[in-house]
């Protein structure tokens, strides 16, 4: 009711906080390390630039993945592959813009192609010369992937832990496909030692700056957009899908296609976060199609809190600060302490930070109305604690992508 | 037979899954505008035969056409869906996640494809038809409520309100008083009653009760088939029907 409404006011303040944030920084980090003396207080050095640009990246990436899983239930194991693609993309334009300064000094084929003895330049390779048809490319080849592949797999009622497989075999497929270096992707070096982009040094402070401004303000415009569509009646049709699927066919909608528009949208913005990650790490190569990769993914929005939009940015931005704390500490021990976050997280923090902030407010508030209550010598019932986010996961330990209750046409 | 006058219209249907025959040379005619209850023990094939008729298990063998025409063996429960057959599931099935309102308001008849959804603003004409619905079902003053918060029995109702927000010709209700009080049952059937005067409706309950107070035609279904049809007093005094479902 009145609470239902509060929350969700509460929510939608949240987001608006966030991404006025995100301008901020987009502004403000630029200019605190190009405009202030290195020897000041406030100068943001251009590592920290580096890293935090491609923090937003994987917060972007995050995000897209919340968009099906926290909203729709569609768990992929396979996220990485879109960014991955999104990445190559990029990098292919990266590659031509090379020119005749590479170590062979081929004014047309990528180092990697002449020592492969390539003749020409294959044709998939055509058109990236030109920033437009990249930057198209970033968003039609991991949209064109999730479309088709998504197609056949919501087509035939895949769903659940299947679903989660069959993602994991895509992303394994593509690593495996660009390992082999007559597919005409660098094999397993990649593509990297990247000099210019748009006609800028890559390597300089001013570029980094402005890739890392480009990164927050995208991931801004991500927010509004998935915001935008959680907020629409779509959304709501996207949520109904994940608790009750069978309930939406009979009422007509085609839950196939909805979860497909999702999948499709959710793979264009991780495309986008891997073409802006590329330029700023200065190297894609098959690793990123690593199935662990996907996976991780999944633990930042779990651990920020899936289904919240600003959980999975939290949890991205918390966990890669971690990691990169921790892997400079104890390099050895960083994978049992992600496993073991994940596991804490799933026993102790169903609804990640967010989601235990949210019900930790609730609470302190419900007690606040019950002491009121009492020392006004009243006594109406206490309310329950609120629910909170309304769109949040519903039963603690529902991790997986079905609904929790059975599905009831039987 | 003839199938011009009816609302559906099924004819030697079978189907078996798994060497097991669910539904077995089943016929079974709806007259346009006729409210039908069908009864039987577990396992007599009532919720095999709706998901027969909403697409969601294909028969084996056998006809099943809706409004006189539409071979409905030939389409999906969207396609179905959207040709005017409703349905409530025996479990009550509504957007625990939502209000009230917002359940209504994806049932609500009109365009189901994406784009339209996504730039979607509730017209006043929408306004007017949920709280129309909402009055019927009784939940006006819980309509900022979320789905879940609901009793099991208003839940059935907000379903059956989804039914009617989809105006469909056809209702298929799956034991809509299970789990409810008696005042709850007594209110139910005067609502199906009020939806059957435009609508064709099938019910499928167990409690003889409410069917008594449904007073229409009742089809006894056992083992997938027929077993008995006509008015309530005669399908129980029936002889096969005492044997295998009311019991001595």
């Amino acid at each position: 009711m009145i609470t239902g409404r509060f929350f969700a006011a509460g929510a939608d303040r949240r987001i608006a906080i966030t991404i006025f944030i995100l301008l901020a920084v987009a502004i403000i980090v630029p200019l605190l390390n190009l405009a202030v003396a290195p020897t000041s207080s406030f100068y943001v050095p251009s590592y920290v630039v580096a890293l935090t640009g491609k923090y937003l990246c994987y917060a972007l990436l995050a995000l897209a993945l919340d968009l099906v899983w926290g909203y729709c239930g569609i768990l992929s194991l396979g996220h990485g592959a879109f960014f991955a693609l999104g990445g190559y993309a990029m990098g292919m334009y990266l590659m031509r813009q090379i020119g005749s300064r590479g170590v062979y000094g081929n004014p047309l084929l990528p180092d990697f192609m002449v020592f492969l003895n390539y003749g020409e330049l294959p044709w998939f390779w055509y058109g990236f010369d030109h920033f437009w048809f990249a930057a198209i490319m970033v968003l039609a080849v991991p949209g064109l992937l999730a479309f088709v592949f998504g197609w056949f797999a919501f087509r035939s009622r895949v769903t659940g832990v299947y679903l989660s497989i069959i993602t994991q075999a895509m992303t394994y497929a593509l690593l495996l496909a660009f390992f082999r270096n007559d597919m005409g992707f660098g094999g397993n070096n990649g593509l990297t030692d990247f000099k210019d982009i748009l006609g800028f040094n890559v390597q300089a402070d001013a570029t980094r700056s402005a890739l890392f401004a480009a990164s927050a303000v995208t991931l801004a415009l991500a927010v509004l957009v998935t915001w935008a569509i959680v907020g629409s009646k779509y959304g709501k049709l996207l949520m109904a899908v994940r608790d009750a699927e069978s309930r939406t066919r009979f009422l007509g909608w085609r839950a196939e296609n909805v979860k497909l528009f999702a999948f499709t949208v959710s793979a264009v913005m991780a495309g986008i976060a891997g073409a802006l990650y590329v330029p700023q790490v200065g190297i894609i190569n098959p690793g990123e199609f690593e199935p662990s990769n996907s996976i991780e993914v999944v633990v930042w929005a779990a651990v920020g809190g899936r289904g919240t939009i600003v959980g999975p940015i939290i949890g991205a931005l918390v966990v890669n600060a971690g990691k990169s704390w921790f892997t400079g500490v104890l390099p050895e021990f960083w994978l049992f302490a992600l496993g073991g976050l994940f596991v804490a997280v799933t026993l102790f923090l169903p609804k990640g930070i967010v989601g235990m902030w949210d019900s930790w407010r609730g609470n302190a508030r419900a007690l606040r109305a019950a002491s009121i209550n009492e020392e006004s010598g009243t006594h109406p019932a206490v309310p329950p604690p609120p629910k909170i986010i309304r769109s949040a996961a519903r039963t603690p330990g529902d991790w997986s992508a079905s609904g929790p209750e059975p599905q009831p046409a039987e | 037979m003839s199938k011009s006058n009816t609302i559906l219209y099924l004819d030697g249907v079978s189907v078996s899954f798994d060497g097991f025959r669910a539904i077995n040379n089943l016929s079974l005619v709806l007259d346009k505008g006729e409210m039908r209850a069908i009864i039987g023990p577990n396992g007599a094939g009532k919720t095999t035969m709706m998901d027969i008729v909403t697409g969601k298990t294909r028969p084996d063998v056998g006809e099943v056409y809706f409004d006189g025409q539409v071979d409905l063996t030939k389409h999906d429960e969207a396609e179905i869906a959207m040709m005017g057959i409703g349905r409530k599931f025996q479990k009550p099935t509504v957007f625990e996640s939502h209000t009230i309102e917002e359940n209504l308001m994806l049932a609500l008849k009109g365009p189901r494809s994406i784009f339209p959804a996504l730039f979607h603003r509730r017209s006043a004409a929408e306004a007017r038809q949920i709280d129309d619905i909402l009055g019927i079902i009784r939940l006006g003053d819980k309509r900022d409520e979320l789905a879940a918060n609901l009793s099991h029995g208003q839940k059935q109702w907000l379903e059956i309100g989804m039914l009617l927000a989809q105006d469909p010709k056809l209702l298929l209700v799956d034991e809509p008083v299970a789990g409810m009080t008696d005042a709850e049952t007594e209110e139910t059937a005067r609502l199906l009653k009020d939806i059957a005067r435009d609508h064709s409706v099938i019910v499928v309950e167990h409690d003889m009760h409410f069917v008594r107070e449904l007073g229409v035609k009742v089809t006894c279904l056992h083992e997938g088939s027929v077993l008995s049809e006509g008015s309530l007093d005669f399908v129980s005094a029936d002889e096969r029907v005492v044997e295998v479902y009311l019991g001595r």
